[in-house]
């Protein structure tokens, strides 16, 4: 049984079907990317998985125990953990007291939140940034911050909106190395991205979503060669 | 860095020791100017608990101050019950009151909720004009027979003053122990970031919840204290929305979301109103709302973070966003 | 209670209501434009009655002449109140926000006090008064007039928004600042005309009202709690929805305090504020 089963999901809203009957599976460990033109719905998804959203029909079942439709918090306790697309970072926090908020949820001491704070800092190399301000990071600071406060929850999945956008060669360079290193820990990865050459190098699936439906399923081999694929990014907007 | 420190602890103790030997050295006047200022700062502690640190901006908050003192005033008027025992009821009952008052607002957000709790709390004070068994809009006179510490009523000034600051210290204890433990950083991030809070588990509407019901305790038994030292309480007096608006302000001028902020705030908003009383308020034309409106409007324009917030920017070297400014909104792509 | 007192109550209630709309209208322009809360909006319309009353009582001059010259006064005063403070918090926290507007009601109640003293007035005698029958019921004639003003001010803003260039202008601002920005709308100059706008709004209804309300430094905030009912029921930046909204109060607070008696007209309506707050925050016609 796959760690993470999303079975015909449709999202609407209104008049508007952000997604329609998209189904695919994630197991432990995995590294799967999520990737589609513009306004395919991939965020929507994410939204719907990490509890923003109910969906409109279908399922969503991790670990063997259905979320669908449980808040945000719950999805959180049953370990999903998400990044968002702008990093959304504690303001008024250091770099330290965000991940510690994350770390506070499996116990409540602050002391040792303290303590595995420091860690997720050393292991998305921030550790320098330990009582500076989180306001002060430049932006892919910020964002690899963002990914530390959502491991500090000890998820069973990690999703990632656009970890890599806007990022030069160097920092998407450092951006998989995280991600692999995630991989590592026995985290799986769900991962949205337009960087393409970022997430197909690492990535065992790809599943493609287009104008709210799944078009593709595959190794990034298979998927970078599908015709469907690559018509919906060179006939709608890329 | 620790200079600053340095710096903080010596003006701790000063303060610490002024505020012992005050009593002592004060004549009577401004003995009471000193307890107002303790009551008047204790509020805006409680406040800051869940308007400063969770964020949440309350004008409501005289309905829990108000109730505190109907409920031990009532307590002690019809059942003869020490206001030691009716302070803490009181808190509690403004607690239950709080859990109303927010399932009704807290899922507002902004303005709207600031609205909500504003309308919340002037049915509050509708309901005990109209309470004939509460007075009504003629108030409750607090029997004063019975004297002494039992009874929480002094002819001198003196225990008045000793009782405040115990509850401002309670006050600011509870303040910190919220601030040292984990509410404390998800009150943090609740107020930052609703949306990434709820991503690591934060239940923001509990969590809340539990700030205001925290806050209306404290503020409840400023309340039960007032009745004891006026003697007196109407809804006019006790209910009113421009109770609330002070309670905020003594907060926002101080210093939103720190510790000592509300204290630094009653200082200043105390001073400021003596003043203005001493040398116009005879008149009654009320040129002391015309100067205590322009303080307002100055620090909510020039000085949004307050007294404290002006006085740390000025020590710090580095130029960096201030967290009291919210970042835009920015657009998502589904 | 028969009858006919319910219908004479709903009439005054429709009267009041148009009253209600009108200053609502202002208020929720002002948050459609640029989502600001005007919490010293009320003062607009004490400020409109003194305008009224001293024309009035300094150069025998009828509410209903000087009307115009109360509008365009509110218009100036609304436009010089965002130039010198608004204009400085439009991307400032709320809190500054809220503050701010309290700070310039408490304020502005503060000089009314200081300029024109605390007592009570009233315009007695003017071009408008007495009563009139009409289809058995007995309105009083400034109460007339009033509505009958609501509505023709109502109907003007109307047609400014929908069918001026400028009312265009002002309405893609309040749709999407930005969007509108980029076609080359200036938004401080569309906020700036919301803000007289709303003022000469609120003025307006204060010069109708002061032929039959009393008129006194804190009467702003009466209607202050009615307009923001008013705002949220029809929907925030609604103009339409803040006219239908505004007759509905004001049936509901008359009629309510028919019914379980005046002392509870004020409670009637802070229940119908809370109510749409949490039921239905976007109002009857209002944007989310």
């Amino acid at each position: 049984m796959s760690l993470l089963e999303v079975e015909r999901v449709s999202k609407r809203f209104g008049g508007l079907t952000a997604n329609e009957d998209v189904s695919f599976a994630l197991d432990a460990g995995q590294i799967v990317g999520l990737i589609g033109p513009n306004g395919a719905g991939k965020t929507t998804l994410f939204n719907c998985v990490a509890g923003y959203f109910a969906p409109s029909a279908g399922s969503i079942v991790l670990g063997g125990h259905p979320i669908t439709g449980l808040p945000p918090e719950d999805c959180a306790r049953a370990g999903v953990g998400r990044t968002f697309q702008v990093a959304r970072t504690f303001g008024s926090m250091t770099a330290c007291e965000n991940v510690m908020t994350g770390a506070l949820l499996a116990q409540r001491s602050v002391v040792r939140a303290r303590r595995q704070a420091l860690e997720w800092l050393a292991f998305v190399g921030l550790d320098r940034f330990e009582d500076k301000p989180a306001a002060s990071m430049t932006v892919s600071e910020q964002r690899r911050l963002a990914v530390a406060r959502a491991l500090a929850t000890r998820p069973k999945i990690l999703l990632m909106d656009e970890v890599m956008a806007g990022l030069n060669p160097s920092e998407v360079r450092e951006a998989v190395d995280v991600v692999l290193r995630i991989r590592e820990r026995g985290i799986a990865c769900l991962i949205v991205e337009h960087v393409l050459e970022g997430i197909m190098p690492i990535a065992d699936k790809i599943v493609v979503l287009d104008r709210g439906r799944k078009i593709a399923e595959g190794t990034p081999a298979e998927v970078s060669s599908d015709p469907q694929v690559i018509a919906a990014y060179l006939g709608g907007e890329a | 860095m620790n200079q600053t420190i340095n710096a903080s602890a010596g003006l701790a103790a000063l303060a610490a020791l002024a505020a012992l030997a005050l009593p002592a050295m004060a004549d009577a006047s401004h003995l009471n100017l000193a307890i107002l200022v303790l009551m008047a700062a204790q509020l805006g502690v409680a406040w800051n608990i869940v308007g400063g640190y969770a964020g949440q901006i309350s004008l409501g908050h005289a309905a829990f101050f108000g109730l505190g003192g109907y409920v031990s005033t009532l307590l002690l008027a019809k059942l003869g019950w020490s206001p030691w025992i009716g302070m803490p009821l009181g808190g509690l009952a403004a607690a239950l009151l709080s859990l109303g008052f927010g399932w009704s607002c807290f899922r507002l957000k902004g303005h709207y909720f600031a609205m909500a709790t504003i309308a919340a709390a002037e049915l509050v004070q509708i309901f005990f004009t109209e309470w004939d068994y509460g007075g009504g809009a003629v108030g409750l006179y607090v029997p004063m027979d019975r004297q002494g510490w039992l009874w929480m009523n002094f002819a001198t000034k003196q225990p008045y003053y000793w009782l405040a600051l115990a509850l401002l210290l309670a006050t600011l204890a509870a303040n910190l122990w919220i601030e040292r433990s984990f509410l404390g950083y998800y009150l943090r991030a609740i107020k930052d970031e609703p949306d990434a809070a709820r991503s690591v588990g934060v239940d923001i509407a509990r969590y809340k919840q539990v700030a205001l019901s925290i806050s209306a305790f404290f503020t409840a038994m400023g309340g039960s204290l007032y009745a004891q030292k006026e003697l007196y309480i109407d809804p006019g007096s006790v209910l009113g929305t421009a109770l609330s608006i002070k309670m905020a302000l003594v907060s926002i001028l101080g210093g939103v979301g720190t510790l000592l902020g509300p204290v630094v705030g009653a200082v200043v908003l105390t001073s400021v109103e003596e003043f203005t009383r001493i040398l116009f308020g005879g008149t009654g034309r009320g040129t002391d709302t015309i100067i205590y409106a322009s303080l307002i409007i100055a620090i909510a324009v020039f000085y949004p973070s307050g007294v404290l917030g002006w006085l740390h920017s000025r020590l710090r070297r580095r130029a960096v966003p201030q967290a009291a400014v919210a970042p835009a909104p920015q657009g998502e792509a589904p | 209670m028969t009858a006919e007192l319910l219908l004479q109550t709903l009439a005054s209630g429709v009267l009041i209501g148009l009253i209600y709309a009108l200053v609502a209208i202002g208020l929720t322009m002002i948050f459609g434009v640029m989502d600001v809360v005007n919490f010293a909006h009320g003062e607009f319309l004490m400020l409109g009655m003194y305008s009224s009353f001293w024309l009035f009582s300094l150069y025998a001059l009828d509410p209903l002449l000087t009307l115009p010259l109360t509008v365009l006064m509110l218009f100036a005063f609304g436009t010089l109140l965002y130039r010198l403070v608004i204009r400085r918090i439009i991307n400032a926290p709320m809190l500054s926000q809220i503050f701010t507007t309290f700070g310039i009601m408490i304020l502005l109640r503060g000089v009314a006090q200081f300029l024109w003293k605390p007592d009570f007035r009233t315009i007695e005698n003017s071009a408008v008064s007495g009563s009139v029958q009409w289809l058995g019921l007995q309105l009083g004639r400034p109460q007339l007039v009033a509505g009958v003003g609501a509505i023709a001010v109502t109907a003007a803003v109307y047609l400014f928004l929908h069918r001026t260039r400028v009312g265009a202008a002002l309405e893609a601002t309040a749709a999407d600042k930005e969007a509108a920005r980029l076609m080359g709308i200036d938004s401080n100059r569309m906020f700036s005309l919301a803000w007289g706008i709303g003022a000469a709004c609120a003025g307006a209804a204060g010069g109708l009202l002061s032929t039959f309300f009393p008129i006194f430094p804190d009467v702003g905030a009466t209607f202050i709690l009615l307009a923001f009912v008013v705002v949220n029921l029809g929907g925030f930046g609604s103009v339409t929805g803040a006219f239908w909204a505004g007759i509905l109060v004001g049936v509901i607070e008359v009629v309510g305090g028919l019914l379980l008696g005046p002392q509870y007209k004020t409670a009637i309506v802070l229940v119908l504020f809370l109510g749409v707050l949490m039921f239905r925050p976007q109002g009857l016609m209002g944007k989310a």
